[in-house]
């Protein structure tokens, strides 16, 4: 595969690094010579010291026979210049943006972006994991990401506790289908009767979110006073 | 009607000034404070710090239900998309994006980004003074296509 990789960070440096070790075709674009000179010591000649916003020189860089461009510089603007001009100018078939403000991954995608990797939303997300938070926790967005997977854990005050989703105002164009009990995963009916420290997945409209936490958190400030 | 503009430079300022002298509703964006030292004291729109390719900044600032927004700043791609943002996001109908790279701006004429290009502009300014031929290089260019420019994108925006 020819990877485009452009942007010659820290991410730049490892991934151009990485899939050569893979046995994949790279080329790596930075626009700063002093930097793009120093990698190029480095990892040999398979940099091109020019700014990969430039339609001349991603056409120099081979960008219409790419596989996949990624474009992982540390300026959101740039990325999605430089996956735009590849996916409609060089017909790249796959292209990946790194996205700083984790806002910006659906204009991303509505812009034609293919893949969108927000670090700040994965280090965010582990954070979510590790420490007990009366939110709705964001597992993953899905299809045009107006669609989102979500996890409520049910804590001391969620109204759903003792109750089952049959007996829960639950929005139209949202579904809770599973519960996590010990461990162990199994589909949610719409019986099941929901337990302190439950984990819920559900699946549903960004636009639903205030209701279902209202369902399945609740007010904790309410449960936590005496 | 209401302008907003991101970019306080010497066009960006200069555009405030005589939209605002004309009455029109004004909101202007820098990341600079002391961009603003450019607009005269009459100015009476709005002069807000802050960046424009930011989608919470620009509604902070009022740009939602904005009837233009020309994005002027020193970086092409800033100024992309800020504009594409505006169209996306804030819905709103009228952009112009400053691309100064004659191949960009061309591109994201045809992606459906009014494009204005400073090397073509002075360049027709310029050939047309010494009475030599057009470079062939436009300066402002109309959306070629409807934005945004993929099939999914406007599937999503029709459902929003």
């Amino acid at each position: 595969m020819f990877v485009l990789v452009v942007g010659g960070g820290k991410v730049g440096y490892y991934l151009a690094k990485e899939l050569i070790d893979s046995g994949h075709e790279v080329a790596l674009m930075e626009k700063d010579p002093a930097r793009a000179r120093q990698i190029a010591d480095e990892i040999g000649s398979i940099v091109i010291p020019h700014d990969g916003c430039e339609g001349k020189y991603l056409a120099e860089a081979g960008c219409n026979r790419a596989d996949v461009v990624a474009a992982v510089t540390g300026d959101d603007e740039d990325n999605l210049v430089i996956c735009q001009m590849a996916k409609h100018h060089f017909d790249v078939p796959r292209t990946i943006a790194r996205v700083n403000n984790p806002k910006n991954e659906v204009l991303f995608r509505h812009l034609g972006v293919d893949e969108q990797v927000s670090p700040t939303r994965m280090i965010l997300g582990s954070i979510e994991q590790d420490i007990p938070v009366h939110e709705l926790l964001h597992l993953a967005a899905l299809g045009e990401g107006e669609l989102e997977i979500i996890e409520a854990h049910l804590q001391q005050g969620s109204p759903a506790i003792g109750r089952a989703p049959r007996d829960l105002d639950i929005p139209d164009g949202c579904s809770l289908f599973a519960v996590i009990r010990g461990g162990v995963a199994t589909p949610l009916r719409p019986d099941t009767v929901m337990a302190e420290g439950d984990k819920i997945i559900a699946i549903g409209k960004q636009e639903c979110e205030d209701l279902l936490h209202g369902q399945l958190i609740g007010d904790p400030e309410a449960a936590s006073s005496p | 009607m209401k302008i907003v503009i991101v970019g306080c430079g010497r066009v960006g300022a200069s555009a405030a000034e005589v939209w605002d002298a004309a009455g029109h509703e004004v909101i202007i964006l820098d990341l600079e404070v002391r961009a603003f030292e450019r607009l005269p004291s009459s100015f009476g729109g709005t002069a807000i710090r802050g960046d424009g390719t930011d989608e919470d900044v620009l509604r902070r600032a009022g740009a939602e239900g904005a009837d233009i927004l020309l994005s002027l700043t020193e970086g092409d791609n800033r100024n992309i998309m800020a504009a594409q943002l505006a169209q996306e996001a804030l819905r709103i109908e009228r952009v112009v994006a400053k691309v100064n790279d004659p191949l960009r701006a061309t591109a994201y004429a045809e992606l459906g980004v009014p494009t204005l290009c400073r090397t073509g502009l002075m360049l027709d300014a310029v050939s047309a003074h010494l009475g030599l031929p057009p470079s062939g290089l436009v300066g402002m260019q109309a959306a070629t296509s409807p934005h945004p420019p993929s099939g999914l994108a406007r599937g999503a925006a029709t459902e929003a």
